[in-house]
């Protein structure tokens, strides 16, 4: 399937200092793209060329295979970083106002806003000022901004951010049904465990270059250390003993009834092989292999980089 | 374009539905009748009739004290020293006391009452012993005083401005140095009011943060000029009402007191005899003849007035006053706008804001001296000059400018505002999502040499 997004060999200067350096990604349509980076290393630059609020020095991004224009602005969703409201302004009139500036009629305008007003259970605020609502109601009311015209492609900055624990989830929620009604949505955050919930597919940006790209299965393959952690009974600690010297025991701990150990699997050797080796000795409850979470890889990466 | 519309259309009714700009909207308006009107109103509130007891020892000045609708003059042959005592008693507002001198005329009198005399009172007091005394030191010199009032003379200098084909027009120098000034004014007041309206609600969009939601829907200079064309539909509102509105009050107030007016007017008319000296709204004082003496000449006058003001070519001024408004807004909105887009909040505008007002302060320092020399080399200059060409042409052109300076200097101010807008938009599209940046004008300059 023809990527909704591609980007190639995105460069952008600034005064003194490069922002983005050759970034090239491509983002697969119905799927959730993680954009992540640590700060600074040029993802809202990229999110902004994205939105044509910018345009790069080189490189050509592409819209369902088109080059991207104006004309694709409609079909673009963006939630901000950095995002507000119009405080004095009431609500349901600035819903309307942007609504149609991303290109609805005031009737479908409408229309849909009260849909969406009423899933988020805020149509009691559609004749308040913004300033009387609360931060959380008014990341609502963003949220429903963002979406109301039903982009293709939608994109999220640190969506959860100023949200509670229940609104997250209400939230993700309502992410995940927009990617099974078809929308793609490029996601970026800092927050790795709603990565490993959410994304299908992550870049990683570090000092203005993309330096890891892939499914989020095949990076966690690409990365995992190869280490197996066993709960097992009746045998004893010291299994290195037992394995010699093609597998290393990392670490052993007695739990009282359960004792568990992780192994990890040295260079030609696989977990049938190990499993061989302990079964005549213990009892395994439970036989896993160590994937390591998106944390781990980003901060492993992002260290590896800076060493460089 | 169907974008743009929508912007201008809610920065203009965000701006026009705010309690302020409907109160100011009324109270402008009402501010300016009452300049008209009070001054009428505050006459009518003078009250009752006051009575002044007059012991008059000379027997000269009695008579001349005519009774009106708010003095009554008594003359009373009673001893001073207990009348005066007893002045609320008998319902006396002041006792005037004219004493017996050796001068063959006296010009020594006093005014006794409880509080402080009224001054209409003390002029009317004075004004007439001053009349009776001059009669009097002119019959003893022999002199006839109504062969006195045949001398007396006014005059009425008329200038004539004789333009190309001969053809001569009644002009009024003081007139053409108003309409020109309060024109100038009118566009400096507007260009600063609704320029730093642009200014904030370019600062209120960066700080609110929604400048970021709206850019990736419509590109930063559509917003810009959205913002900035939606203002000066509402300046052009409030400009519009208080026209209506100041004309509405003041027609209707004044012809609602119109008959009391004219009473007061006659009743003016009776204290002073002399020529009373009608001040017209050039500023030049008219000698009106006597009033009841010969009701043609004020018909003259007046005619001679609106003479005047006709010789103004208002069907010139009025579009062009349209013209140098929208266009120096649009060159001054532009400037402002980039200034909100390079700060993040109000406090940090004062480093701009100094170089871009200050040709705006000039011009209307400036515009006073050139009211008396509107064809001089510096008002010529200053009317070319984009950035002071609205104030200084609005002073000069009732002075009829020539042809080709006015084509000139719209064709600059065309070209300033467009030169602006281009130089704002650059700035305008880096600034709005630079936060928490120190903004010099180095940094500016990088911003405007950006490619895109």
């Amino acid at each position: 399937m023809q990527p909704v997004l591609e980007a190639h060999n995105i460069i952008k200067d600034f005064a003194n200092h490069r922002a983005l350096d050759e970034v090239s990604l491509s983002v697969p349509g119905q799927k959730i793209f993680g954009l992540l980076g640590p700060n600074g290393a040029g993802k809202t630059t990229l999110i902004r060329i994205i939105n044509q609020i910018t345009a790069p020095d080189s490189g050509t991004i592409h819209f369902n295979g088109k080059p991207l224009n104006s004309s694709h602005i409609a079909r673009i969703g963006y939630l901000p970083e950095e995002r507000g409201l119009y405080k004095k302004m009431k609500v349901g009139e600035q819903a309307m106002y942007l609504a149609q500036l991303k290109g609805l009629t005031a009737k479908d305008a409408k229309q849909r806003l009260t849909g969406w007003f009423e899933k988020f259970d805020i149509m009691a605020w559609w004749n308040r000022k913004v300033e009387e609502l609360s931060k959380g109601m008014q990341q609502k009311v963003q949220f429903v901004v963002t979406v109301v015209h039903e982009p293709e492609l939608l994109i999220f900055d640190e969506p959860f951010s100023g949200f509670d624990p229940i609104n997250v989830n209400l939230l993700k929620d309502h992410i995940l049904e927009l990617k099974r009604k078809g929308a793609t949505i490029i996601f970026s955050t800092h927050n790795m465990s709603s990565v490993e919930e959410l994304c299908d597919n992550i870049a990683l940006i570090h000092r203005s270059r993309t330096i890891l790209e892939g499914s989020v299965e095949n990076l966690k393959q690409q990365f995992k250390p190869d280490n197996i952690e066993i709960i097992y009974t009746n045998g004893r600690l010291k299994l290195q003993e037992i394995l010699g010297t093609q597998f290393s025991v990392l670490e052993e701990k007695d739990q009282g009834e359960f004792k568990m150990a992780r192994i990890h699997l040295e260079k030609g050797t696989d977990s049938n092989q190990l499993i061989g080796k302990l079964l005549p000795d213990i009892n395994i409850k439970s036989f896993r292999e160590i994937l390591p979470t998106m944390n781990d890889i980003f901060i492993n990466q992002v260290n590896q980089n800076e060493n460089k | 374009m169907e974008k743009v519309k929508l912007i201008i259309l809610r920065e203009y009714l965000t701006r026009v539905r705010k309690k302020s700009f409907i109160i100011m909207t009324i109270l402008g308006p009402l501010l300016m009748a009452a300049l008209f009107v009070v001054p009428v109103f505050l006459a009518q509130l003078e009250g009752d009739t006051k009575t002044i007891a007059i012991v008059d020892e000379t027997g000269l000045f009695a008579p001349s004290f005519k009774n009106s609708e708010n003095l009554n003059f008594i003359s009373l042959d009673e001893n001073v020293d207990s009348l005066k005592l007893q002045l609320d008693e008998r319902n006396l507002y002041a006792l005037l006391h004219i004493p017996l001198t050796e001068l063959t005329v006296p010009n020594t009198a006093k005014l006794y009452s409880n509080g402080q005399p009224n001054i209409i009172v003390t002029g009317y007091v004075r004004e007439t012993m001053r009349k009776e005394i001059e009669a009097l030191k002119l019959s003893a010199s022999g002199i006839d005083p109504e062969v006195l009032r045949s001398i007396k003379s006014s005059v009425n200098l008329l200038t004539i401005r004789v333009n190309e084909g001969g053809k001569e027009e009644n002009s009024s120098t003081e007139l053409a140095m108003a309409v020109g000034y309060i024109g100038g004014i009118l566009i400096y007041i507007f260009i600063f009011m609704y320029g730093a309206q642009v200014m904030r609600g370019v600062i209120e969009e960066k700080t609110s943060r929604i400048i970021e939601v709206i850019v990736s829907s419509v590109k930063p200079f559509q917003l810009m000029m959205g913002k900035i064309i939606g203002v000066a539909l509402v300046g052009l509102t409030q400009f519009v009402l208080w026209v209506i509105l100041t004309l509405v009050i003041v027609t209707s107030v004044l012809s609602i007191f119109s008959g009391d007016i004219q009473s007061y007017q006659s009743s003016q008319l009776q204290v002073n005899k002399d020529p009373i000296m009608l001040y017209e709204p050039d500023g030049s004082s008219v000698d009106q003849p006597d009033a009841n003496q010969n009701q043609g000449e004020i018909n003259e006058a007046v005619i001679a007035i609106f003479d005047r003001i006709n010789s103004i070519p208002f069907q010139v001024i009025i579009p062009l006053f349209l013209f140098y408004f929208i266009g120096g807004y649009l060159l001054y909105g532009a400037l402002f706008a980039a200034i909100g887009s390079a700060v993040d909040n109000e406090t940090d505008t004062q480093q701009f804001m100094l170089p871009v007002t200050v040709p705006l302060i000039l011009s209307i320092i400036v515009a006073q001296f050139i009211m008396f020399n509107p064809d001089g080399p510096l008002a010529f200059w200053l009317s070319i000059f984009p950035f002071t060409s609205p104030v200084i042409m609005m002073v000069r052109l009732p002075f009829e400018v020539p042809y080709w300076d006015v084509v000139l200097s719209m064709a600059l101010l065309v070209i300033g505002f467009l030169f602006t807008t281009w130089l704002a938009a650059k700035i305008y599209r880096t600034g709005i999502l630079m936060y928490g940046k120190k903004i010099n004008y180095k940094e500016l300059w990088k911003w405007i040499r950006y490619k895109n």
